[in-house]
């Protein structure tokens, strides 16, 4: 029997997560053609917005690459439009002059944004954000225009506003209504979100309506309806989107706001289907990816002729995806004659939370600032759970009855499209007990991590009296069951000497580890047997393996000590001698005050260390990076203290020794805080006659300020509560944990006890002298070192050889 | 079609420490060599097909070794990026004589 023709129209994630599925059911029975309009594969539209705020690049964000189209026989025809359709003779039309017969038909041709219909909107310099190229376009402005001006304040608006602050544009965003994201956040909410979005640096003109584009050819500014004007060398409409239905609309198949589809996605004209955004389903047209997956599957199994469920509609959800800000919202939001609220608004700590009952029911909800319960509230919308359950939640087990809840369909990993069905099915045929396992089988949670708590609800219920919560979080990693602390017990009471022994004698179900444990493995053992322990080259990262920081086209970057962020006329001149001798691609001052020297090729490292003739900074290293320091009570009118005495002798005293990650300090001399000590793992800030210790402070992707330890009147007490305090996180933090999550972890008060204890202090500084006692300098070591030289950084060249 | 095989001595087996790799180029290949930990050695393309990240620095563990750059992990016995992510990088054939170790293009 010859293969039916299916046709799709539309190369996006709507139509092509439908073949899939249609494949995953009935690989033999379809010759596939698809038609896209976009000169791209289909790609993840909804991580452009990350694109624009450089969080991932548009490489990154292709979902089906041309060679999967070719392993699934697929005739692609892209960057053509199909133009019309003849569904008497069934005949599809492109602007290429093609024409492709088919016997069934899955329109998802997606949507096209609004333009708003003002005089100007056709300068150049407008544009839209649907698109890749409109990504690339914005990249592009940012590079030679300073002023970018957003027309809308809804979710997408706000993305491409946070991306061109990004991207070093002064941004204004421009909004009909009163306040932001109106159609998902109620007024409390969105005045929270704009006062969050103005400290990051955004300009709001709320309550205007854009009536102008201002400018000859190019943008020159916008023109309100109550005739204020503002300047702006790009702008960006972002006002909404409308179904692109033209297309079907001309060809005759029926169309109201999308394409109208029943519950099978079937549109009025026989053979042909509709999906995704152009589809109006119940008067509903949806623009998030969630309902497109589970529309998507609904009418794949129609299309292979299997009985299915009907496409019943979805509850809409929505996140912005803004680093920093946390906002959710779902369902219904306002309040009316029956629908009450439940509301929770901690000013202090910029959270707030709406919970709306409908009939006793919960309908809908919005979170702002804290949406850890947005995966347990979405469930509760979507099943029209009772208010009981919710005010219960707090008492019982909830989560675990939610995924009973749900259907085998439903979308636990909205990124990448993984249902409750396929992490079930994962971990009852591969035998799945951990969440990083379900990560690694099914992709669930391997993007933003938001449904991490679902997938190991799922776990719990799929494994029952199986499932050991207590391994869950706390594994090493997929090798092995045993927790950090198990491993850390184990390899004391066994006495165990180095990696492969630890992975022989506890089980390891790898032979040879992997590249999370193998450091992990070296480092507890380093710090369990500091003198006699030998350092696994081996099982350390490149950049600590080779002591330079590899940069993404395999060369490295130097980054010589200079203490305290001190350095001299002497040292200048090396470090620019070596960048001239080594042709050095780029020398920069880096957060640490140094300077680091990049492009430089791996077997060149040992002579240009030889050259520098300095001692390495460890920016690369899993141990004390710097101790940055403001100028202080030398120089500085203000300052109280000798900061950068201090910081120097710290950073003498505590260089090289491993800690389980990074260490950044800092010495301020005054409040003022120039050295920004309140966001390093430990902040020293000098006060008249006295020094303030802060730990657990970072700045990084973990922004936390740090806490107030102890006040302390001589730069010895300093030293000496600096070292309990190092080798305390040395002993207990979790290998790859930063202080920030280790204190917050053990718990700021606990580790305060065992630092004020003058016993435990005194014993903690003695373990510590130890492991500093036999460090040596790694620069000179390899420089002196030819074995070394030969094994790890020698390239082997052979020219071009000729095949006869 | 005339080609014929060609072996190149890259290095011998003691200089080259188990579980790491030497960065090889011959011609227009840039070839990552990986001494295993039972005494195998390996060639593979040094290239990952995500981003193009050297494997030769990545920490290997029994077959495989993982990309400096993302963490992919890739089969040097036959080239294969495992799950979840997908691909392949071009293996390399190597012979051992006489405590040398050779190429064979």
């Amino acid at each position: 029997m010859s293969k039916q023709k299916l046709a799709l129209i539309g190369n996006g994630m709507a139509g092509v997560r439908c073949i899939e599925e249609i494949l995953k059911i009935q690989s033999e029975m379809f010759e596939v053609t698809v038609f896209g309009s976009e000169p791209h594969p289909n790609y993840d539209r909804i991580q452009l917005s990350n694109v624009l705020q450089g969080a991932t690049t548009i490489n990154d964000i292709t979902i089906n690459d041309w060679n999967w189209y070719k392993e699934n026989n697929i005739t692609l025809f892209s960057g053509e439009t199909v133009t019309n359709i003849d569904t008497t003779k069934q005949i599809i039309y492109s602007d290429a002059n093609r024409e492709v017969a088919y016997d069934r038909l899955i329109l998802a041709t997606g949507s096209i944004p609004f333009i708003l219909p003002i005089k100007g909107a056709d300068k150049k310099g407008v544009t839209a954000f649907r698109n890749i190229e409109d990504c690339e376009d914005m990249i592009e402005y940012s590079k030679k225009n300073k002023k970018a001006a957003v027309i809308g304040g809804g979710l997408l608006g706000l993305e491409a506003a946070r991306g061109l602050l990004n991207l070093g544009m002064q941004v204004d965003v421009i909004h009909l209504s009163e306040y932001l994201m109106d159609r998902q956040l109620d007024p409390a909410a969105g005045k929270m979100l704009q006062r969050e979005l103005e400290r990051q640096g955004m300009n709001f003109y709320l309550g205007k309506q854009t009536q102008e584009v201002l400018g000859e050819i190019d943008v020159k500014g916008l023109r309100f309806s109550d005739g204020e004007e503002i300047s702006a060398d790009l702008v960006v409409m972002a006002v909404g989107i409308k179904p692109n239905v033209a297309m079907a609309q001309n060809s005759g198949i029926p169309v109201n706001r999308g394409i109208i589809v029943n519950d099978y996605m079937e549109t009025k004209i026989p053979n042909i289907f509709a999906v995704g955004e152009c589809a109006e389903h119940r008067e509903m047209v949806y623009g998030l990816v969630a309902p497109l997956y589970e529309q998507g599957k609904v009418l794949a199994k129609r299309i292979c002729g299997l009985e299915s469920k009907a496409y019943e509609g979805s509850v809409l959800s929505t996140k912005l995806k803004i680093s920093g800000v946390d906002v959710f919202s779902a369902g219904e939001i306002f309040e009316d004659e029956q629908a009450k609220s439940i509301k929770e608004f901690n000013e202090w700590n910029g959270t707030y939370k709406k919970v709306m009952i409908r009939n006793g029911k919960i309908s809908g909800a919005v979170l702002f600032g804290d949406t850890k319960e947005s995966n347990i509230l979405l469930s509760m919308i979507n099943k029209n759970a009772d208010v009981s359950e919710y005010l219960n939640a707090g008492t019982s087990e909830p989560s675990v009855s939610l995924v009973t809840s749900m259907s085998n369909e439903e979308i636990i990993c909205g990124c990448n499209g993984v249902t409750k069905g396929d992490i079930v099915t994962a971990i009852e045929s591969n035998g799945l007990t951990s969440i990083e396992e379900v990560k690694g089988c099914t992709s669930a949670s391997r993007s933003c991590g938001g449904c991490k708590p679902l997938v190991g609800d799922i776990l719990e219920l799929t494994l029952g009296a199986d499932f050991s919560k207590s391994n869950q979080k706390e594994s090493i990693c997929t090798c092995t069951t045993l927790s950090r602390d198990e491993v850390v017990a184990e390899i004391r009471e066994k006495n165990l000497t180095h990696t492969r022994e630890v992975m022989n004698v506890l089980g390891w179900n790898t032979s040879d580890g992997c590249s999370k444990c193998k450091p992990a493995l070296n480092y507890y053992l380093g710090m369990i047997h500091p003198v006699d322990y030998e350092d696994e080259k081996e099982s350390r990262y490149v950049n600590e393996r080779l002591h330079a920081n590899i940069q993404k086209d395999g060369t490295f970057s130097v980054v010589p000590r200079m203490y305290g962020g001190v350095t001299n006329p002497d040292q200048l001149r090396k470090i620019a001698n070596v960048a001239d001798k080594y042709n050095v691609k780029l020398l920069k001052v880096t957060g640490g005050q140094r300077i680091d020297l990049f492009g430089v090729e791996k077997e060149d490292l040992p002579s240009v260390w030889a050259d520098l003739d300095m001692p390495s900074g460890y920016a690369y290293g899993k141990t004390l990076r710097t101790v940055k320091t403001c100028v202080g009570e030398n120089f500085c009118r203000f300052g109280t203290q000798d900061s950068i005495g201090l910081g120097i002798a710290m950073e003498k005293k505590f260089e090289r020794v491993g800690t389980p990650h990074k260490v950044k300090m800092a010495v301020s001399a005054c409040p003022r805080n120039c050295a920004e000590s309140g966001i390093k793992d430990l902040g020293v800030v000098g006060v008249d006659g006295a020094w303030e210790i802060y730990i657990g402070g970072n700045g990084g992707t973990h922004l936390r300020a740090a806490e107030l330890l102890c006040k302390v009147k001589t730069s010895d007490e300093v030293i000496e509560i600096t070292g309990a305090y190092i080798q305390h996180y040395r002993e207990t933090a979790n290998y790859l944990e930063r202080t920030s999550v280790w204190v917050e972890r053990v718990g700021f008060d606990t580790i305060k006890a065992i630092i004020g204890d003058k016993q435990k202090r005194m014993e903690l500084n003695q373990r510590l002298d130890e492991a500093l006692s036999v460090l040596q300098e790694p620069w000179k070591e390899i420089i002196e070192s030819n074995a070394i030289q030969t094994g790890l950084f020698q390239k082997v060249k052979i020219p071009a050889i000729s095949n006869k | 079609m005339g080609k014929t095989l060609q072996k190149i001595k890259i290095s011998t087996v003691n200089e080259m420490p188990k579980n790491l790799g030497k960065t090889v180029t011959i011609g227009s290949h840039e070839i990552a060599l990986f001494h295993l930990a039972n005494g195998e050695f390996r060639a593979i393309e040094n290239r990952c097909p995500h981003k193009g990240g050297v494997l030769v620095e990545g920490i290997v563990s029994g077959d495989y070794v993982f990309c400096p750059m993302h963490d992919w992990k890739i089969s040097v016995k036959n080239g294969e990026v495992q799950k979840p992510d997908n691909g392949c990088v071009k293996t390399f054939h190597v012979e051992i004589e006489d405590g040398n170790v050779y190429i064979v293009l």
